[in-house]
Protein backbone atom coordinates (compact mmCIF):
# COMPACT_ATOMS: atom_id res chain seq x y z
CA UNK A 1 0.00 0.00 0.00
CA UNK A 2 1.58 3.32 -1.03
CA UNK A 3 1.13 6.59 0.73
CA UNK A 4 0.32 9.85 -1.05
CA UNK A 5 0.68 12.12 2.30
CA UNK A 6 2.27 15.11 2.20
CA UNK A 7 2.95 17.89 4.34
CA UNK A 8 2.63 21.64 4.14
CA UNK A 9 4.07 23.55 6.94
CA UNK A 10 2.64 21.12 9.40
CA UNK A 11 -0.47 20.03 8.24
CA UNK A 12 -0.71 16.92 6.34
CA UNK A 13 -2.75 16.61 2.94
CA UNK A 14 -3.94 13.33 1.68
CA UNK A 15 -2.74 13.57 -1.80
CA UNK A 16 -0.16 16.53 -3.05
CA UNK A 17 -3.37 17.31 -5.58
CA UNK A 18 -4.03 20.67 -5.21
CA UNK A 19 -6.61 22.91 -7.98
CA UNK A 20 -4.93 26.30 -8.51
CA UNK A 21 -6.55 29.42 -7.48
CA UNK A 22 -8.69 31.10 -10.80
CA UNK A 23 -9.36 27.51 -11.95
CA UNK A 24 -11.69 26.45 -8.65
CA UNK A 25 -13.64 29.24 -8.18
CA UNK A 26 -15.03 28.83 -4.53
CA UNK A 27 -15.22 25.38 -5.28
CA UNK A 28 -18.97 25.34 -5.17
CA UNK A 29 -18.98 24.29 -9.66
CA UNK A 30 -16.62 20.88 -8.71
CA UNK A 31 -18.56 19.87 -5.53
CA UNK A 32 -22.14 19.86 -7.91
CA UNK A 33 -19.30 17.05 -10.24
CA UNK A 34 -17.79 15.22 -7.49
CA UNK A 35 -16.79 14.99 -3.48
CA UNK A 36 -13.96 17.58 -3.44
CA UNK A 37 -12.90 16.32 -0.47
CA UNK A 38 -10.49 13.61 -2.45
CA UNK A 39 -7.91 16.95 -3.00
CA UNK A 40 -5.11 17.35 -0.75
CA UNK A 41 -7.03 21.13 -0.62
CA UNK A 42 -7.50 23.48 -3.03
CA UNK A 43 -6.26 27.40 -3.58
CA UNK A 44 -9.50 29.25 -4.17
CA UNK A 45 -10.09 32.35 -6.51
CA UNK A 46 -7.58 35.05 -6.08
CA UNK A 47 -9.18 37.38 -3.06
CA UNK A 48 -9.11 41.05 -2.97
CA UNK A 49 -10.06 43.97 -0.49
CA UNK A 50 -12.74 45.37 -2.50
CA UNK A 51 -14.89 43.44 -4.79
CA UNK A 52 -13.28 43.85 -8.77
CA UNK A 53 -15.57 43.02 -12.00
CA UNK A 54 -12.34 42.37 -13.66
CA UNK A 55 -11.05 43.08 -17.36
CA UNK A 56 -13.44 43.72 -20.30
CA UNK A 57 -13.85 40.43 -22.72
CA UNK A 58 -12.76 38.86 -24.46
CA UNK A 59 -10.72 37.34 -21.71
CA UNK A 60 -9.74 34.02 -23.34
CA UNK A 61 -7.78 32.79 -26.05
CA UNK A 62 -6.64 29.35 -27.22
CA UNK A 63 -2.13 28.96 -27.91
CA UNK A 64 -0.88 25.52 -28.36
CA UNK A 65 -1.37 23.24 -26.11
CA UNK A 66 -3.02 25.93 -23.48
CA UNK A 67 -4.62 28.98 -23.56
CA UNK A 68 -3.80 33.17 -22.38
CA UNK A 69 -6.44 34.11 -19.73
CA UNK A 70 -6.87 37.89 -18.52
CA UNK A 71 -9.77 37.57 -16.24
CA UNK A 72 -8.57 40.49 -14.14
CA UNK A 73 -9.09 39.30 -10.82
CA UNK A 74 -12.83 39.24 -10.71
CA UNK A 75 -14.07 38.40 -7.17
CA UNK A 76 -16.81 39.32 -4.90
CA UNK A 77 -13.96 41.26 -2.39
CA UNK A 78 -13.13 39.38 1.13
CA UNK A 79 -15.39 40.40 3.07
CA UNK A 80 -18.02 38.61 0.91
CA UNK A 81 -15.94 35.42 0.77
CA UNK A 82 -15.63 35.37 4.69
CA UNK A 83 -19.66 36.18 4.91
CA UNK A 84 -21.09 33.81 1.91
CA UNK A 85 -18.67 31.55 0.00
CA UNK A 86 -16.40 29.89 3.74
CA UNK A 87 -20.14 29.13 5.05
CA UNK A 88 -21.22 27.43 2.24
CA UNK A 89 -17.39 25.84 1.31
CA UNK A 90 -17.62 24.33 4.96
CA UNK A 91 -20.65 22.46 4.50
CA UNK A 92 -18.99 20.60 1.00
CA UNK A 93 -15.19 20.43 2.06
CA UNK A 94 -13.98 19.14 5.70
CA UNK A 95 -9.94 20.20 4.98
CA UNK A 96 -8.26 23.27 5.49
CA UNK A 97 -8.30 25.53 2.38
CA UNK A 98 -5.54 27.56 0.76
CA UNK A 99 -6.63 31.07 0.56
CA UNK A 100 -5.28 32.75 -2.53
CA UNK A 101 -4.73 36.36 -2.44
CA UNK A 102 -4.12 39.39 -4.38
CA UNK A 103 -3.55 43.54 -3.80
CA UNK A 104 -2.62 46.39 -5.34
CA UNK A 105 -0.76 47.76 -2.38
CA UNK A 106 0.85 46.72 0.54
CA UNK A 107 -1.99 48.04 2.58
CA UNK A 108 -4.60 46.01 0.59
CA UNK A 109 -2.27 42.97 1.28
CA UNK A 110 -2.14 43.21 4.84
CA UNK A 111 -6.10 44.16 5.14
CA UNK A 112 -7.11 41.06 3.13
CA UNK A 113 -4.48 38.54 4.88
CA UNK A 114 -5.46 39.87 8.57
CA UNK A 115 -9.43 39.42 8.03
CA UNK A 116 -8.66 35.89 6.30
CA UNK A 117 -6.68 35.48 9.69
CA UNK A 118 -9.62 34.55 11.26
CA UNK A 119 -10.85 32.17 9.37
CA UNK A 120 -10.42 28.37 11.27
CA UNK A 121 -11.26 27.08 7.36
CA UNK A 122 -8.04 28.90 6.37
CA UNK A 123 -4.83 26.70 6.47
CA UNK A 124 -2.83 28.62 4.56
CA UNK A 125 -2.47 31.80 2.71
CA UNK A 126 -0.90 31.94 -0.91
CA UNK A 127 0.25 35.53 -1.47
CA UNK A 128 -0.16 36.51 -5.17
CA UNK A 129 2.61 39.24 -6.29
CA UNK A 130 2.06 39.09 -9.77
CA UNK A 131 -0.23 42.46 -9.31
CA UNK A 132 1.04 45.57 -10.28
CA UNK A 133 1.49 48.30 -7.57
CA UNK A 134 -0.72 51.02 -8.13
CA UNK A 135 2.05 53.02 -5.43
CA UNK A 136 4.94 52.32 -7.72
CA UNK A 137 4.28 52.76 -11.68
CA UNK A 138 2.45 49.85 -11.43
CA UNK A 139 5.36 47.37 -11.44
CA UNK A 140 4.45 43.95 -10.52
CA UNK A 141 5.77 43.32 -6.48
CA UNK A 142 6.80 39.65 -8.10
CA UNK A 143 9.39 41.26 -10.12
CA UNK A 144 11.72 42.85 -7.40
CA UNK A 145 13.55 40.83 -4.70
CA UNK A 146 12.85 44.35 -2.22
CA UNK A 147 9.15 44.39 -3.35
CA UNK A 148 8.43 40.40 -2.89
CA UNK A 149 10.16 40.90 0.36
CA UNK A 150 8.20 43.68 1.52
CA UNK A 151 4.65 42.42 0.85
CA UNK A 152 5.98 39.14 2.60
CA UNK A 153 7.07 40.97 6.00
CA UNK A 154 4.28 43.15 5.73
CA UNK A 155 2.00 40.10 5.42
CA UNK A 156 4.01 38.22 7.95
CA UNK A 157 3.28 40.69 10.92
CA UNK A 158 -0.51 40.06 10.70
CA UNK A 159 -0.80 36.72 10.17
CA UNK A 160 -0.01 33.44 12.42
CA UNK A 161 -0.67 30.91 9.61
CA UNK A 162 1.84 29.34 6.76
CA UNK A 163 2.20 31.74 4.35
CA UNK A 164 3.42 31.13 0.79
CA UNK A 165 4.40 33.84 -1.27
CA UNK A 166 3.26 32.85 -4.97
CA UNK A 167 6.08 33.83 -7.91
CA UNK A 168 5.89 35.19 -11.27
CA UNK A 169 7.64 33.55 -13.33
CA UNK A 170 8.42 36.59 -16.01
CA UNK A 171 11.96 37.79 -14.09
CA UNK A 172 14.99 37.40 -14.87
CA UNK A 173 16.01 35.24 -11.50
CA UNK A 174 13.58 33.29 -10.06
CA UNK A 175 15.82 32.22 -7.23
CA UNK A 176 16.45 35.67 -6.09
CA UNK A 177 13.06 36.18 -5.62
CA UNK A 178 12.56 33.31 -3.90
CA UNK A 179 15.27 33.99 -1.60
CA UNK A 180 14.16 37.13 -0.35
CA UNK A 181 10.66 35.92 0.16
CA UNK A 182 12.26 33.42 2.45
CA UNK A 183 14.35 36.00 4.37
CA UNK A 184 11.42 38.21 4.92
CA UNK A 185 10.20 35.34 6.77
CA UNK A 186 7.89 33.00 3.94
CA UNK A 187 6.96 29.76 5.11
CA UNK A 188 6.79 28.94 1.74
CA UNK A 189 7.11 29.00 -2.16
CA UNK A 190 4.23 28.46 -4.34
CA UNK A 191 5.17 28.76 -8.55
CA UNK A 192 4.96 29.19 -11.28
CA UNK A 193 1.86 32.03 -12.02
CA UNK A 194 1.12 32.51 -15.60
CA UNK A 195 3.73 33.46 -18.18
CA UNK A 196 2.57 36.84 -19.87
CA UNK A 197 1.42 36.46 -23.98
CA UNK A 198 -0.30 38.40 -26.39
CA UNK A 199 -2.43 36.50 -29.35
CA UNK A 200 -3.35 38.42 -32.25
CA UNK A 201 -6.67 38.22 -34.45
CA UNK A 202 -5.46 37.94 -38.33
CA UNK A 203 -8.97 39.05 -38.99
CA UNK A 204 -8.96 42.11 -37.33
CA UNK A 205 -5.21 42.36 -36.90
CA UNK A 206 -6.09 43.35 -33.10
CA UNK A 207 -5.16 41.45 -30.02
CA UNK A 208 -7.54 38.54 -29.28
CA UNK A 209 -7.74 39.34 -25.66
CA UNK A 210 -9.49 42.83 -25.07
CA UNK A 211 -6.48 43.53 -22.58
CA UNK A 212 -3.76 43.07 -24.85
CA UNK A 213 -1.30 40.79 -22.81
CA UNK A 214 -2.72 37.73 -21.03
CA UNK A 215 -1.16 35.11 -18.82
CA UNK A 216 -0.19 31.65 -20.40
CA UNK A 217 -0.86 28.45 -18.43
CA UNK A 218 -1.81 24.44 -19.97
CA UNK A 219 0.95 21.76 -20.93
CA UNK A 220 2.80 24.48 -22.73
CA UNK A 221 4.12 25.94 -19.72
CA UNK A 222 5.50 22.70 -17.96
CA UNK A 223 9.00 22.80 -18.68
CA UNK A 224 9.28 26.23 -17.62
CA UNK A 225 7.53 25.31 -14.32
CA UNK A 226 9.72 22.20 -13.78
CA UNK A 227 12.70 24.36 -14.58
CA UNK A 228 12.19 27.12 -11.65
CA UNK A 229 10.83 24.29 -8.88
CA UNK A 230 13.76 23.01 -9.88
CA UNK A 231 15.91 26.02 -8.98
CA UNK A 232 13.73 27.49 -6.31
CA UNK A 233 14.29 24.17 -4.52
CA UNK A 234 18.30 24.62 -4.27
CA UNK A 235 17.65 28.52 -3.53
CA UNK A 236 15.41 28.00 -0.53
CA UNK A 237 14.92 25.53 2.29
CA UNK A 238 11.16 25.98 2.96
CA UNK A 239 8.64 24.06 0.94
CA UNK A 240 7.86 24.66 -2.54
CA UNK A 241 4.34 23.91 -4.29
CA UNK A 242 5.32 23.74 -7.84
CA UNK A 243 2.54 24.40 -10.53
CA UNK A 244 2.52 25.21 -14.42
CA UNK A 245 0.76 23.02 -17.11
CA UNK A 246 0.53 19.91 -14.63
CA UNK A 247 -2.16 17.28 -16.51
CA UNK A 248 -1.39 14.13 -14.96
CA UNK A 249 -0.25 11.95 -12.69
CA UNK A 250 3.00 11.58 -14.09
CA UNK A 251 3.38 15.42 -14.48
CA UNK A 252 2.99 15.23 -10.57
CA UNK A 253 5.80 13.17 -9.81
CA UNK A 254 8.02 15.07 -12.46
CA UNK A 255 7.53 18.58 -10.26
CA UNK A 256 7.96 16.76 -7.33
CA UNK A 257 11.56 15.08 -8.22
CA UNK A 258 12.38 18.70 -9.74
CA UNK A 259 11.63 19.83 -5.70
CA UNK A 260 7.39 20.36 -4.82
CA UNK A 261 6.10 19.20 -1.49
CA UNK A 262 2.89 19.60 -3.39
CA UNK A 263 1.91 20.23 -7.06
CA UNK A 264 -1.37 22.42 -7.93
CA UNK A 265 -3.29 21.77 -10.90
CA UNK A 266 -4.73 24.95 -12.86
CA UNK A 267 -5.80 24.84 -16.56
CA UNK A 268 -6.84 20.84 -16.86
CA UNK A 269 -9.49 21.69 -14.77
CA UNK A 270 -11.19 23.96 -17.41
CA UNK A 271 -10.28 21.51 -20.50
CA UNK A 272 -11.76 18.45 -17.42
CA UNK A 273 -13.97 19.26 -14.69
CA UNK A 274 -12.80 16.14 -13.25
CA UNK A 275 -8.78 16.30 -13.84
CA UNK A 276 -8.16 16.63 -10.60
CA UNK A 277 -9.96 14.19 -9.28
CA UNK A 278 -8.80 12.20 -11.46
CA UNK A 279 -4.68 13.04 -11.14
CA UNK A 280 -5.26 12.07 -7.20
CA UNK A 281 -6.83 8.86 -8.06
CA UNK A 282 -4.39 8.16 -10.48
CA UNK A 283 -1.17 8.62 -8.34
CA UNK A 284 -1.02 5.23 -6.58
CA UNK A 285 -0.79 3.14 -9.51
CA UNK A 286 1.96 5.63 -11.14
CA UNK A 287 3.58 5.73 -7.83
CA UNK A 288 3.95 1.83 -7.98
CA UNK A 289 4.92 1.90 -11.75
CA UNK A 290 7.94 4.09 -10.94
CA UNK A 291 8.51 1.99 -7.47
CA UNK A 292 7.48 4.75 -5.17
CA UNK A 293 6.21 3.76 -1.49
CA UNK A 294 5.87 6.98 0.32
CA UNK A 295 5.46 10.37 -1.74
CA UNK A 296 6.81 12.56 0.35
CA UNK A 297 10.42 10.76 0.05
CA UNK A 298 10.80 11.99 -3.79
CA UNK A 299 10.65 15.89 -3.19
CA UNK A 300 13.42 17.11 -4.88
CA UNK A 301 15.06 13.42 -5.63
CA UNK A 302 16.23 15.00 -8.81
CA UNK A 303 18.62 16.92 -6.85
CA UNK A 304 20.40 14.07 -4.65
CA UNK A 305 23.24 11.74 -5.18
CA UNK B 1 -23.74 18.60 -16.70
CA UNK B 2 -22.60 15.19 -17.41
CA UNK B 3 -19.46 14.64 -19.31
CA UNK B 4 -19.53 11.65 -22.07
CA UNK B 5 -18.31 9.76 -25.01
CA UNK B 6 -20.77 10.64 -28.07
CA UNK B 7 -20.81 9.06 -31.24
CA UNK B 8 -21.08 11.04 -34.24
CA UNK B 9 -24.45 9.28 -36.40
CA UNK B 10 -23.67 11.99 -39.01
CA UNK B 11 -21.88 15.69 -40.09
CA UNK B 12 -23.20 17.45 -42.86
CA UNK B 13 -23.11 20.59 -45.02
CA UNK B 14 -26.33 22.40 -44.67
CA UNK B 15 -25.37 25.62 -46.12
CA UNK B 16 -21.88 27.54 -46.93
CA UNK B 17 -20.79 26.69 -44.14
CA UNK B 18 -22.63 25.27 -42.28
CA UNK B 19 -23.19 22.02 -40.71
CA UNK B 20 -25.20 19.80 -38.95
CA UNK B 21 -23.54 17.30 -36.42
CA UNK B 22 -25.79 14.76 -35.03
CA UNK B 23 -24.53 12.63 -31.83
CA UNK B 24 -25.53 9.58 -29.93
CA UNK B 25 -25.45 9.51 -26.31
CA UNK B 26 -26.54 10.32 -22.52
CA UNK B 27 -28.43 13.71 -23.26
CA UNK B 28 -30.24 13.53 -19.27
CA UNK B 29 -28.35 16.41 -18.56
CA UNK B 30 -30.24 18.62 -20.95
CA UNK B 31 -32.92 20.46 -19.37
CA UNK B 32 -33.84 22.98 -21.64
CA UNK B 33 -33.63 24.55 -25.20
CA UNK B 34 -30.76 27.04 -25.44
CA UNK B 35 -28.29 25.10 -23.46
CA UNK B 36 -25.20 23.99 -25.40
CA UNK B 37 -22.19 21.63 -25.39
CA UNK B 38 -19.00 21.72 -25.07
CA UNK B 39 -16.72 19.80 -27.23
CA UNK B 40 -12.86 18.22 -27.14
CA UNK B 41 -11.06 18.28 -30.22
CA UNK B 42 -8.02 16.42 -30.76
CA UNK B 43 -5.09 18.67 -31.24
CA UNK B 44 -7.19 21.73 -29.46
CA UNK B 45 -6.29 23.08 -25.87
CA UNK B 46 -9.71 24.31 -24.96
CA UNK B 47 -13.32 22.82 -26.00
CA UNK B 48 -15.36 24.35 -28.27
CA UNK B 49 -18.86 25.60 -27.24
CA UNK B 50 -21.98 24.85 -29.70
CA UNK B 51 -25.41 25.50 -29.19
CA UNK B 52 -27.95 22.63 -28.52
CA UNK B 53 -30.66 22.48 -31.54
CA UNK B 54 -32.59 19.53 -31.13
CA UNK B 55 -32.44 16.21 -28.72
CA UNK B 56 -34.30 13.29 -27.91
CA UNK B 57 -33.41 9.97 -25.39
CA UNK B 58 -31.40 8.97 -28.20
CA UNK B 59 -28.90 12.01 -28.98
CA UNK B 60 -28.37 15.73 -29.91
CA UNK B 61 -28.75 17.68 -33.01
CA UNK B 62 -26.13 20.93 -33.27
CA UNK B 63 -25.32 23.27 -35.88
CA UNK B 64 -22.64 24.93 -36.43
CA UNK B 65 -20.66 27.58 -38.28
CA UNK B 66 -17.55 26.89 -39.45
CA UNK B 67 -15.55 30.33 -38.53
CA UNK B 68 -11.80 29.25 -37.33
CA UNK B 69 -9.54 26.29 -37.25
CA UNK B 70 -11.35 24.24 -34.52
CA UNK B 71 -14.66 24.19 -36.57
CA UNK B 72 -13.03 23.87 -39.62
CA UNK B 73 -11.66 20.23 -37.60
CA UNK B 74 -15.30 19.66 -36.43
CA UNK B 75 -16.19 19.13 -40.02
CA UNK B 76 -13.96 16.76 -40.74
CA UNK B 77 -15.69 14.56 -37.98
CA UNK B 78 -16.49 11.20 -39.30
CA UNK B 79 -19.57 9.21 -38.76
CA UNK B 80 -18.54 6.93 -35.87
CA UNK B 81 -16.09 8.94 -34.38
CA UNK B 82 -16.14 9.26 -30.50
CA UNK B 83 -16.22 12.99 -28.84
CA UNK B 84 -15.59 13.59 -25.68
CA UNK B 85 -18.67 16.50 -24.46
CA UNK B 86 -19.43 17.77 -21.80
CA UNK B 87 -23.36 18.49 -22.22
CA UNK B 88 -26.18 20.51 -20.96
CA UNK B 89 -24.23 23.33 -20.46
CA UNK B 90 -26.13 27.09 -18.97
CA UNK B 91 -29.10 27.86 -18.46
CA UNK B 92 -31.33 27.53 -21.52
CA UNK B 93 -34.85 29.18 -22.27
CA UNK B 94 -37.13 29.13 -19.49
CA UNK B 95 -40.31 28.35 -21.61
CA UNK B 96 -42.77 28.83 -18.48
CA UNK B 97 -41.32 32.52 -18.91
CA UNK B 98 -42.55 32.51 -22.53
CA UNK B 99 -46.23 33.65 -23.31
CA UNK B 100 -48.88 31.76 -25.70
CA UNK B 101 -47.66 34.17 -28.82
CA UNK B 102 -44.10 34.24 -28.94
CA UNK B 103 -41.71 35.54 -31.21
CA UNK B 104 -38.46 33.13 -31.73
CA UNK B 105 -36.06 34.94 -33.51
CA UNK B 106 -32.98 33.33 -34.41
CA UNK B 107 -30.37 35.29 -37.20
CA UNK B 108 -27.68 33.46 -39.02
CA UNK B 109 -25.43 30.80 -36.95
CA UNK B 110 -27.87 31.69 -34.06
CA UNK B 111 -31.31 30.31 -35.62
CA UNK B 112 -30.01 26.44 -34.56
CA UNK B 113 -30.95 26.83 -30.77
CA UNK B 114 -34.45 28.49 -31.86
CA UNK B 115 -35.31 25.31 -32.94
CA UNK B 116 -35.40 23.46 -30.00
CA UNK B 117 -37.03 26.30 -28.00
CA UNK B 118 -40.03 26.09 -30.99
CA UNK B 119 -40.45 22.39 -30.25
CA UNK B 120 -40.27 23.27 -26.71
CA UNK B 121 -42.94 25.61 -26.82
CA UNK B 122 -45.55 23.74 -28.94
CA UNK B 123 -44.75 20.90 -26.20
CA UNK B 124 -45.81 23.52 -24.06
CA UNK B 125 -49.06 24.60 -25.52
CA UNK B 126 -47.79 27.48 -26.43
CA UNK B 127 -47.29 29.68 -30.21
CA UNK B 128 -44.10 30.12 -31.35
CA UNK B 129 -43.61 32.97 -34.20
CA UNK B 130 -40.56 32.01 -36.07
CA UNK B 131 -38.44 35.12 -37.89
CA UNK B 132 -35.37 33.70 -38.98
CA UNK B 133 -32.57 36.51 -40.25
CA UNK B 134 -30.01 35.44 -42.96
CA UNK B 135 -27.73 37.55 -44.97
CA UNK B 136 -28.76 36.23 -48.65
CA UNK B 137 -30.68 33.51 -50.00
CA UNK B 138 -27.92 30.93 -50.29
CA UNK B 139 -27.25 30.96 -46.47
CA UNK B 140 -30.54 29.47 -45.51
CA UNK B 141 -31.20 26.34 -43.57
CA UNK B 142 -33.31 24.88 -41.48
CA UNK B 143 -36.64 26.63 -42.74
CA UNK B 144 -38.42 24.05 -44.23
CA UNK B 145 -37.59 22.58 -40.59
CA UNK B 146 -39.05 25.04 -38.80
CA UNK B 147 -42.33 25.15 -41.36
CA UNK B 148 -42.85 20.92 -40.87
CA UNK B 149 -43.70 22.07 -37.20
CA UNK B 150 -46.53 24.05 -38.45
CA UNK B 151 -45.89 27.11 -37.29
CA UNK B 152 -45.56 30.57 -38.59
CA UNK B 153 -42.11 31.20 -40.44
CA UNK B 154 -40.95 34.25 -41.41
CA UNK B 155 -37.45 34.21 -43.33
CA UNK B 156 -35.65 37.84 -43.81
CA UNK B 157 -32.55 37.95 -45.54
CA UNK B 158 -30.50 41.61 -45.82
CA UNK B 159 -30.19 41.46 -49.52
CA UNK B 160 -33.93 40.82 -50.22
CA UNK B 161 -32.87 37.92 -52.34
CA UNK B 162 -35.53 35.28 -50.59
CA UNK B 163 -38.05 36.58 -48.44
CA UNK B 164 -38.69 39.64 -46.40
CA UNK B 165 -35.71 42.17 -47.55
CA UNK B 166 -33.96 43.87 -44.23
CA UNK B 167 -33.16 42.64 -40.39
CA UNK B 168 -35.82 40.60 -38.32
CA UNK B 169 -36.63 43.49 -36.46
CA UNK B 170 -38.58 44.48 -39.80
CA UNK B 171 -40.92 41.40 -39.62
CA UNK B 172 -42.23 41.76 -36.47
CA UNK B 173 -45.69 40.71 -36.28
CA UNK B 174 -48.55 43.38 -34.65
CA UNK B 175 -49.32 41.09 -32.14
CA UNK B 176 -47.37 38.85 -30.17
CA UNK B 177 -46.75 38.87 -25.99
CA UNK B 178 -43.01 37.58 -25.53
CA UNK B 179 -40.04 37.29 -27.43
CA UNK B 180 -36.92 34.47 -27.32
CA UNK B 181 -33.84 35.62 -29.45
CA UNK B 182 -30.26 34.66 -30.41
CA UNK B 183 -27.86 36.09 -33.15
CA UNK B 184 -25.13 38.47 -33.21
CA UNK B 185 -24.90 41.34 -30.69
CA UNK B 186 -26.09 44.08 -33.28
CA UNK B 187 -29.30 41.97 -34.20
CA UNK B 188 -29.89 41.26 -29.94
CA UNK B 189 -29.54 44.91 -28.88
CA UNK B 190 -32.03 46.23 -32.02
CA UNK B 191 -34.56 43.50 -30.77
CA UNK B 192 -34.09 44.60 -27.32
CA UNK B 193 -34.93 48.22 -28.33
CA UNK B 194 -37.77 47.05 -31.47
CA UNK B 195 -39.28 44.64 -29.02
CA UNK B 196 -42.72 45.46 -26.90
CA UNK B 197 -42.55 42.76 -24.61
CA UNK B 198 -40.26 41.11 -22.02
CA UNK B 199 -38.38 38.45 -23.50
CA UNK B 200 -35.06 36.21 -22.99
CA UNK B 201 -31.99 36.74 -25.27
CA UNK B 202 -29.52 34.34 -25.87
CA UNK B 203 -25.40 35.85 -26.04
CA UNK B 204 -22.56 34.63 -27.33
CA UNK B 205 -18.71 34.84 -25.45
CA UNK B 206 -15.07 33.28 -25.87
CA UNK B 207 -14.91 30.44 -22.98
CA UNK B 208 -12.04 28.68 -20.97
CA UNK B 209 -14.49 26.08 -19.33
CA UNK B 210 -18.18 26.53 -19.93
CA UNK B 211 -19.02 25.61 -16.96
CA UNK B 212 -18.45 28.67 -14.44
CA UNK B 213 -15.19 27.98 -13.50
CA UNK B 214 -12.83 30.25 -14.67
CA UNK B 215 -14.87 33.82 -15.35
CA UNK B 216 -13.32 34.30 -18.49
CA UNK B 217 -17.15 35.30 -20.54
CA UNK B 218 -18.16 37.47 -17.10
CA UNK B 219 -20.66 40.14 -17.70
CA UNK B 220 -22.55 43.24 -16.15
CA UNK B 221 -26.40 42.99 -15.32
CA UNK B 222 -28.50 44.99 -13.45
CA UNK B 223 -29.06 42.18 -11.48
CA UNK B 224 -25.22 41.86 -10.81
CA UNK B 225 -22.36 40.01 -12.09
CA UNK B 226 -23.08 36.85 -14.36
CA UNK B 227 -21.32 34.27 -16.05
CA UNK B 228 -22.70 33.93 -19.85
CA UNK B 229 -21.54 30.11 -19.69
CA UNK B 230 -23.44 29.56 -16.05
CA UNK B 231 -25.70 32.37 -15.31
CA UNK B 232 -26.23 32.39 -19.02
CA UNK B 233 -26.30 32.40 -22.43
CA UNK B 234 -29.99 33.54 -21.94
CA UNK B 235 -30.35 36.49 -20.01
CA UNK B 236 -33.91 38.17 -19.29
CA UNK B 237 -34.15 41.74 -21.36
CA UNK B 238 -35.07 43.33 -18.10
CA UNK B 239 -31.13 42.73 -16.61
CA UNK B 240 -29.58 43.68 -19.66
CA UNK B 241 -27.48 47.24 -19.30
CA UNK B 242 -27.98 48.43 -22.91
Amino acid sequence: MVSTKVTLSGIELDNPVIPASGTFGYGQEFAELYDINCLGTFSFKGTTRAPRFGNPTPRIAETPSGMLNAVGLQNPGVEKVIAEELPKLKKIFHKPVMANISGFSIDEYVETCALLDREEQVGWLEVNISCPNVHNGGMSFGTSPQAAAGVTKAVKAVTTKPVYMKLSPNVTDIAAIARACEDAGADGISLINTLLGIRLDLKSRKPLLANTTGGLSGPAVFPVAVRMVYQVYEAVSIPVIGMGGVSSAEDVLEMMLAGASAVEVGAANLVNPFACRDIAAALPEAMEKYGINNLSDIIGGAHHG
Amino acid sequence: MTQGIYRVEYNRKLAPDVWELRLSGDTEAVTAPGQFLNIKLEGFYLRRPISICDWDGEGVTVLYKVVGRGTAALSDAEPGQDLDILCGLGNGFDVSKCGSRTLVIGGGAGVPPMYGLAKALLRAGKTPIAILGFNKKEEIFYEERFRALGIETVITTMDGSYGTKGFVTDAFPAEYDYFCACGPQPMLKAVYHTSKTSGLLSFEERMGCGFGACMGCSCKTKYGNKRICKDGPVLEKEEIIW
